[in-house]
């Protein structure tokens, strides 16, 4: 079936700003935005820009803005888009070119919240740390993350305030939180009690709806509001 | 010039090049170079789990693991190199735990454990629980924790930085030339040793479980510098590819019980491999399939098989099996088991094939996979620079992209992501250790002139033929002719072909005429890069006259222990190749008949 991508451009070295362009392209109603963004590039203008590794929804590279809506390229099927695509830059991130965003800020933000293990205490020489089936239940949902952005970029809180962490670092945070082995949950709450923490989330649900690995994000940022209202996560 | 000095450079940011990071930067002063985000590496598309012998939920030892490496690699693995890795992957897992992986959990709260391809207990020569698993995802687990590492340990990154050229000053290595995909400048990374850990090369073949990224630059520069690779005949099909897609669906659904079906309805692999039947080694599974597709068993009469994980059917086999759990019960799965153990199988059936795994059986041919050649080292990562095993000093390489051996002819499942937590860890230690015994060396003479000149060739035409044609001709022929199945026609055309696509490169032309972040000229170069490698892997495969683990010629059916038991290294010594060969080190496991 024949397509209408109407893509966002920005070419640093020629465009004073962001001006829409379209391309006309064959696909199998099975083949995924990002092969049609492929065909364009390989075929009739290689100037056109994206980030793309995996090809299958696991590495994060290729979000960007589709029909609306925060998505993987490599995610969506050209059948389920209709005739004329719209494809833009996720929001809130500087644009570098076409779908190419400065990922630099989202990283800082990530890093903020210390998204490492914190545990001190001397592991078991020869066996490894013991932890229920249940304790592991507890972050298996926020593990998922492959900080692809979307959640982030979707956010009216973060488009309003850049400074906000926002909610793939509240994921990540969550994750070492309700981790039994992480020992820095008081640390960890405080990051998230900031200003330009957890409380700037509204409730507005937009990056459940785009999250590209399914977590329930909106529900990880409301346990880690808990945590901190309780001083813990409690038993 | 944009110029950095370091001890050492770690090119590719997986989980070889995060855990190099890890070791050599305890001990010398680091730089990590990436042509991607490190979290973007190929190891998180790793999925079913990491093999090691902690006998969590039954009987196991490493020798036993050991020698299942050893006989998946159908004998050509060094022996010395899979005692190591295996010896070691125990310690290794319970630090990965340590260091906060997510690993699912046995009741007991120990790290879970399930079967996996080739895995046995030696006794019983029945499947063991060998494979620790975080859900479908324990690459991307493990990509994750060793990130998460570097960023505490402070570890410096360079993201989107192309590789393009090793520097050599007296006889040692004397740092990189990358490309900065942003602004479009060279910088140089003067140092006293580099370290490649840039994955593997399944691009080469279209149907492929590997991502775009993955084209094998590192390899292609080392062969045009002079550098030999070793068994570049052997690539692994993986026996499960989503049909035409050819995204990878984890071992861990056979492990669990999944089955493979012809289009007569029967599970085929009774055949094949009546002891172990679905869980036989990749190369096994691969060539069954397409023996079955071969002789008009595939579905509709078409070129793919079943993989089905429909809860009634495993448990219909299961029974049959007469598997049970450590407990002695029967052992079952359930819709809920499948999603819990198995959500990103089911979510990428549902995704691209709009199949529920539940109720339906998922349509899969085999997948270009994984390289079981590559850059030869030791078990150290010291690069080799010829058969007698010299060293290249200021050189080291671990994980899909190197060659030690450990798995010879044919990659068993779980394995990569040993070899290269393993090998990463050894590599980056041998590496800071070199670099406190030797002295920075001087920058050779113009360091950038190959790489400008490599850059300036790829933009010169101003029209002619665009990269992506050429390579997906590339592409089809070594689907279709350097594949599962080989013969000397086959391979014959298929070099004449490689050749003459290599001709045409030079009239390749890149449309994006600007600096910053041109990936249509990275494209391009990429390009060059595999056709390099589809030159030298379309050689090789000719060059061995018997069928061995993953490299099955038509023409030369047997195992030929006599004349093949021996490793191959390729030199380009301009437009010509030669060969020369290595001994495998045998241990304590002499050759036999390969029997699953």
């Amino acid at each position: 079936m024949r397509v209408t991508l109407r893509i966002k451009r920005f070419n640093p070295e020629r465009d004073e700003k962001q001006h829409w362009e379209e391309h006309e392209v064959d696909v199998e109603p099975n083949d995924q935005l990002l092969d049609a963004l492929n065909k364009v590039k390989w075929y009739d203008d290689g100037s056109l820009t994206y980030r793309r590794s995996c090809a299958h929804g696991v590495c994060g590279s290729d979000a960007m803005v589709v029909n609306g809506r925060n998505r993987l390229a490599c995610k969506v099927l050209m059948k389920d888009l209709g005739k004329k695509v719209t494809v833009e830059p996720i929001r809130g991130l500087p644009v570098i070119k076409d779908m190419v965003v400065d990922m630099e800020p989202f990283f800082a933000r990530y890093r903020a919240v210390k998204p490492y293990l914190i545990n001190d205490n001397e592991p078991p020489a020869d066996r490894e740390r013991l932890q229920s089936i249940e304790d592991r239940e507890r972050f298996d949902d926020t593990t998922k993350c492959i900080l692809c952005a979307c959640c982030t970029t979707s956010c009216p809180s973060f488009w309003a305030n850049g400074e906000y962490v926002g909610p793939a670092a509240i994921v990540q945070a969550h994750r070492f939180i309700f981790d039994s082995r992480d020992m820095a949950v008081h640390e960890r709450l405080e990051i998230m009690n900031d200003t330009m923490g957890v409380w700037r989330c509204r409730t507005v649900f937009n990056c459940v709806e785009c999250c590209p690995r399914e977590i329930d994000i909106t529900r990880a940022i409301g346990e880690v509001k808990k945590a901190i209202l309780n001083g813990g996560v409690g038993g | 010039m944009n110029y950095h000095k370091f001890d050492a450079v770690i090119i590719g940011a997986g989980g070889a090049g995060l855990m190099a990071a890890l070791y050599a930067s305890k001990n010398a002063n680091v730089a990590v170079v990436s042509k991607l985000y490190p979290t973007r590496s190929h190891t998180g598309a790793a999925q079913g789990g990491i093999g090691a012998a902690l006998g969590n939920l039954e009987e196991d030892h490493w020798e036993w693991h050991a020698f299942d490496t050893v006989k998946g690699g159908d004998y050509l693995v060094d022996q010395d190199a899979a005692d190591i890795m295996c010896r070691d992957a125990v310690g290794i897992v319970l630090e990965l735990e340590h260091m906060g992986l997510p690993f699912d959990r046995t009741p007991d709260g120990k790290i879970s454990q399930r079967p996996f391809g080739g895995h046995t207990n030696n006794n019983t020569k029945q499947p063991v629980r060998r494979a620790a698993h975080a859900a479908d995802r324990t690459g991307h687990m493990i990509l994750q924790t060793l990130y998460q590492q570097c960023i505490k340990q402070d570890v410096q990154f360079f993201d989107e930085f192309q590789f393009m050229d090793l520097l050599i000053s007296e006889g040692r290595v004397a740092g990189i030339v990358a490309y900065h995909i942003d602004s479009g400048e060279l910088h140089v990374f003067h140092s006293k040793a580099v370290f490649f850990a840039t994955g593997g090369w399944g691009r080469l073949w279209n149907i492929t479980s590997n991502a775009h990224s993955l084209t094998g630059d590192a390899p292609a520069v080392l062969l045009r510098k002079g550098y030999p690779l070793e068994d570049m005949e052997f690539f692994q099909f993986h026996p499960t590819g989503i049909y035409k897609m050819g995204i990878l669906i984890t071992e861990g659904v056979r492990g669990e019980g999944g089955v493979l079906i012809n289009g007569k309805g029967e599970r085929f692999m009774l055949k094949y491999a009546p002891t172990i039947k679905d869980l036989a080694s990749r190369d096994v599974i691969s060539r069954a399939i397409y023996l079955e597709i071969a002789e008009g068993r595939g579905i509709n009469g078409q070129d793919y098989v079943y993989l089905d994980v429909r809860p009634e059917v495993v448990n219909k086999y299961l029974a049959e099996d007469g598997k049970t759990n450590p407990d002695g019960s029967p052992r079952t799965i359930s819709a809920a088991d499948i999603e819990k153990k198995l959500p990103d199988i089911a979510d990428f059936c549902r995704t691209y094939l709009g199949v529920d795994p539940i109720t339906q059986p998922m349509p899969i041919q085999p997948t270009a996979h994984y390289a079981m050649g590559g850059i030869p080292t030791d078990v150290d990562g010291r690069i080799l620079v010829d058969a007698a095993n010299t060293p290249l000093p200021g050189g080291f390489a671990a994980g899909e992209v190197a060659c030690v051996s450990v798995h010879g002819a044919n990659r068993l499942g779980t394995n990569s992501l040993v070899d290269l937590v393993v090998f990463g860890k050894r590599g980056g230690i041998a590496m800071a250790e070199y670099c406190n015994q030797v002295e920075l060396p001087p920058l050779p003479e113009n360091p950038e002139a190959y790489a400008q000149a490599e850059l300036a060739s790829l933009m010169a035409n101003p029209q002619g033929i665009p990269a992506a044609k050429l390579r997906k001709a590339m592409q089809e022929v070594m689907m279709m002719n350097v594949g599962v199945f080989r013969t000397d026609q086959l391979l014959t055309e298929a070099l004449e072909r490689v050749r003459e696509l290599k001709k045409q490169f030079a009239h390749v032309y890149v449309s994006d005429r600007g600096k910053r972040f041109n990936t249509d000229l990275l494209e391009a170069w990429e390009l060059k890069n595999m056709l390099e490698l589809a030159e030298v892997t379309t050689l090789a495969a000719l060059n061995r006259t018997e069928s061995r683990g993953g490299h099955a010629r038509d023409d030369y059916p047997q195992r030929d222990d006599v004349n093949w038991l021996k490793h191959s290294f390729i030199w380009q010594e301009g437009d010509n190749f030669r060969f020369d060969y290595k001994p495998v080190t045998i241990g304590r496991y002499q050759p036999q008949a390969r029997v699953y």
